[in-house]
C-alpha cells in the first residue's frame, strides 16, 4: 500500500517498494528495456498493461527526452493510460542502450513511474531529481550488484548518502 | 513574468524542471509565475521564457518566447545558470 504524507502526496520510498526493482536487467533494445520496467508494475497490480505500451508509443512519437540525465531514462505516461496507484519501478541494464538522445546515451539506469494527477506525486519527485542530480547515489546504483543492494543504494536506506567524505 | 516548462505530458520532466526552478527563483529573490506544459497544450498560450529538454528544440521552433534548452534535466547548477541568464537579458 502506498502512504501518503502529511500533505497528501506520496513519498518516494512508498512507491518505490523493493519489489519494483532490479539490479543487472539484460535487454537488446530501448523498448525492451521499457517492457522489463513497465512489468515490474503491471506485475505488482500498479498499473495496466497498456500503460507500458503508451510509454514506449510517447518515445516514437515525441522524442528520446526522457533520457533527463546522461545515462538515466525516466518512462512514463499519463494518468488516463491505465494507473491504478502512484507508483515507480527502477532497473539497472547489463548492457546499456541507446535511446537516440543526441548527448545522454547510453542508456543503462531506467525508471517508469505512474501518475494519479499533476500533484500527488510531486514529494516522490522532488527526492527522485535529488537522487538523480546526486554522483554518489548514481555511482552506488551503477554499482549494486543486487536488487536489494540497488533498492538500498537509490533511496540511501542504509548510510547517509550526502554526508561528506573528508 | 511568466516560465513555462515544457514536456512531452507534463508530469514528469517538467513538473520536475519546474520544482528547481521553483527553488531558484526563491533562493534569488525572483518572483515569477512558473508554469508546467505539455506538448498538446503549450499552443496558445503565452510565457515569458520556456525551458524545455534540449531535444525538444525542434518543437519549439515557431515560439516566440525566450527558449532555454537544458541537456541534463537533473542538474540543477545547469538550469540555474540558463534560467538566470534568459532572465537577465528579458530584464536588461
Amino acid at each position: 500500500m502506498n502512504e501518503k504524507n502529511a500533505a497528501g502526496g506520496f513519498e518516494l520510498e512508498a512507491m518505490l517498494p523493493a519489489e519494483n526493482v532490479r539490479a543487472n536487467v539484460s535487454v537488446n533494445s530501448w523498448q525492451q528495456a521499457g517492457d522489463a520496467v513497465g512489468q515490474l508494475l503491471v506485475d505488482s497490480g500498479k498499473i495496466e498493461q497498456r500503460y507500458v505500451d503508451q510509454m514506449k508509443q510517447n518515445v516514437e512519437e515525441i522524442g528520446p527526452y526522457i533520457v533527463v540525465a546522461p545515462g538515466v531514462a525516466l518512462f512514463h505516461a499519463r494518468p488516463e493510460d491505465g494507473v491504478l496507484e502512484p507508483c515507480l519501478a527502477l532497473i539497472t541494464l547489463v548492457e546499456p542502450v541507446e535511446f537516440g538522445h543526441p548527448e545522454n546515451d547510453p542508456v543503462d539506469i531506467v525508471i517508469a513511474f505512474g501518475a494519479q494527477n499533476k500533484e500527488s506525486h510531486i514529494p516522490a519527485l522532488i527526492k527522485l531529481a535529488e537522487q538523480l542530480g546526486n554522483q554518489k547515489v548514481i555511482d552506488r546504483v551503477r554499482n549494486a550488484k543486487t536488487d536489494a543492494a540497488l533498492h538500498e543504494a537509490f533511496l540511501c536506506l542504509s548510510e547517509d548518502c550526502f554526508a561528506s567524505d573528508s | 513574468m511568466i516560465i513555462a516548462t515544457l514536456c512531452g505530458m507534463g508530469f514528469g520532466t517538467s513538473m520536475m524542471l519546474k520544482l528547481f526552478i521553483d527553488d531558484i527563483l526563491k533562493d534569488e529573490g525572483i518572483k515569477a509565475q512558473v508554469v508546467s506544459w505539455d506538448l498538446g497544450s503549450h499552443k496558445g498560450q503565452d510565457a515569458d521564457i520556456i525551458v524545455a529538454p534540449m531535444d525538444m528544440e525542434r518543437h519549439l521552433r515557431s515560439s516566440e518566447s525566450k527558449i532555454v534548452l537544458i541537456h541534463n534535466l537533473v542538474d540543477k547548477a545547469e538550469i540555474k545558470q540558463k534560467v538566470m541568464e534568459a532572465i537577465q537579458s528579458l530584464s536588461a
